[in-house]
């Protein structure tokens, strides 16, 4: 026998379920009193530098109805294209700024809002530059395992053009599955679709 | 076991035969909820690779007592009480401190705290059933609550759910975020669940179960489990972060 590696595994997945609210979003869930507010329900303060924008979208199912019971949260880099993380070695991101969002969606439709700033671009690995993207990570029931997904936005055409994510793909009709498009000034709508034509692209990363 | 020291590649592959396929009848609500294109293959990015951080000064005396984080003064919920720890670690057995621990669960009869939830067994009126710490220095976390109870719940015409806990986890990298649940050891139900069932592997379900530890008891007063959570970890390599043109 060979030395042994002794990696773990992964603890596995499981469904968020239909309560996944009272867990992440309580205050939201009509269970009061705990948390002060619920997390990542806001981004941005009266300091955060960059310009406001807020995006907004539903989740839908395969038969196209909007998913009431799921859980929504973006990552994304400040204005200046650096993430508030310890893992960010190239500078001091915006301390006004956390980078994290959560949408537990509206109680009647569905929707979910962040209101957050645009991110600036980040580079890939190997130094090219990524477009300024929104990393989108979607849990409800039904939905056994995250899934991982990115928004890119309408108005930057020449920086998407470039991006290294978007360039690996291989059904170029699928990209547009990954634009925001913009519905009025700051405001972009970016809806996920599970399954069906139109599906999200989703990422295995 | 790992070099601290030595510069970090990107998160290694998910074992996908270890983790539910997003797509299994059983599991009746998956069937219009799972995509059906392969998911596309994206070696993490900076984007992947960091994640928030949440600060300590969020965290309530109370946060990780679900005993009596939502009772009134003096009371406490009912049912048997139970005390939950583990460590937080990645694949290669680092210890994640500093990491956000959800958890929510139903009350000692099965019920949910939730508007859409109707099953007939009653609310406990000093149970909210959520609760969150923040692992130590070690990556170790804790947190005391009742024993939940099992439920039926609309899937088959008589498909119940073991007792089981919700857990959110974060790590340090958007990479490996991870919802999942924990079981109890010696639970019937565990194994005729048809969402335990998703998951592929007999060994990976028993990863999901936590054991009764007896030295970890607080004796007269609450029993404990131990339950552990990996999340993924890095590959670790000199060479694999290069600078264009080399």
């Amino acid at each position: 026998m060979p030395q042994a590696l002794n990696y773990l595994e992964e603890t596995p997945s499981q469904t968020a379920g239909p309560y996944v609210h009272i867990g992440c979003t309580p205050n939201f869930s009509g269970i009061n009193g705990l948390y002060s507010e619920d997390p990542g329900s806001v981004m941005v303060n009266e300091q955060t530098l960059g310009k406001r924008i807020a995006i907004r979208g539903c989740v839908h199912d395969g038969i196209g109805v909007p998913l009431k019971d799921a859980l929504v949260e973006i990552w994304q880099a400040d204005a200046a294209g650096l993430y508030p993380s310890p893992q960010e070695t190239r500078g001091q991101a915006d301390p006004n700024f956390g980078g994290w969002g959560r949408s537990p969606g509206d109680m009647e439709s569905g929707e979910f809002v962040f209101e957050t700033i645009k991110p600036g671009p980040v580079p890939y690995p190997d130094g090219r530059i990524q477009a300024p993207h929104v990393t989108f990570w979607i849990v409800a029931r039904g939905i056994n395992t995250g899934l991982h997904t990115r928004l890119y936005f309408d108005d930057e055409p020449a920086a998407n053009a470039q991006d290294p994510v978007l360039s690996r793909i291989e059904h170029r009709q699928r990209l547009d599955t990954l634009i925001a498009k913009s519905e009025s000034s700051g405001v972009y709508r970016f809806d996920i679709h599970l399954q069906g034509p139109v599906e999200t692209i989703f990422f295995d990363m | 076991m790992t070099d601290a020291s030595k510069p970090r590649g990107g998160y290694i592959q998910r074992d996908r035969s270890r983790h539910p396929p997003a797509y299994d009848p059983a599991y009746k609500t998956s069937v219009t909820r799972s995509p059906q294109k392969a998911l596309l293959s994206l070696p993490t990015t900076l984007s992947e690779e960091t994640g928030p951080v949440f600060s300590h000064s969020i965290i309530g005396s109370r946060d990780n007592d679900l005993l009596h984080n939502h009772a009134a003064a003096g009371e406490s919920a009912i049912g048997s009480r139970i005390l939950v720890y583990g460590q937080v670690r990645d694949q290669s057995g680092r210890g994640l401190p500093d990491t956000l621990v959800e958890v929510w669960q139903a009350n000692a009869g099965g019920r949910y705290r939730h508007q859409k939830e109707t099953y007939l067994a009653p609310l406990d009126p000093n149970f909210g059933g959520c609760g969150r710490c923040l692992t130590d220095a070690s990556g170790y976390y804790e947190f005391r609550s009742v024993l939940p109870g099992p439920y039926p719940w609309p899937n088959g015409v008589n498909d119940w759910r073991p007792s089981h806990i919700h857990f959110s986890l974060f790590g340090q990298a958007f990479a490996q975020r991870l919802i999942t649940q924990m079981y109890f050891e010696g639970d019937p139900l565990i194994w005729k669940c048809p969402i335990v069932n998703t998951i592929p592997s007999r060994q990976a379900i028993e990863d999901l179960i936590a054991p009764l530890d007896l030295n970890a008891t607080i004796p007269m007063d609450t029993l404990a489990y131990r339950f552990d959570i990996t999340l993924r970890g890095r590959r670790q390599t000199y060479f694999e972060n290069r600078p264009e043109g080399l």
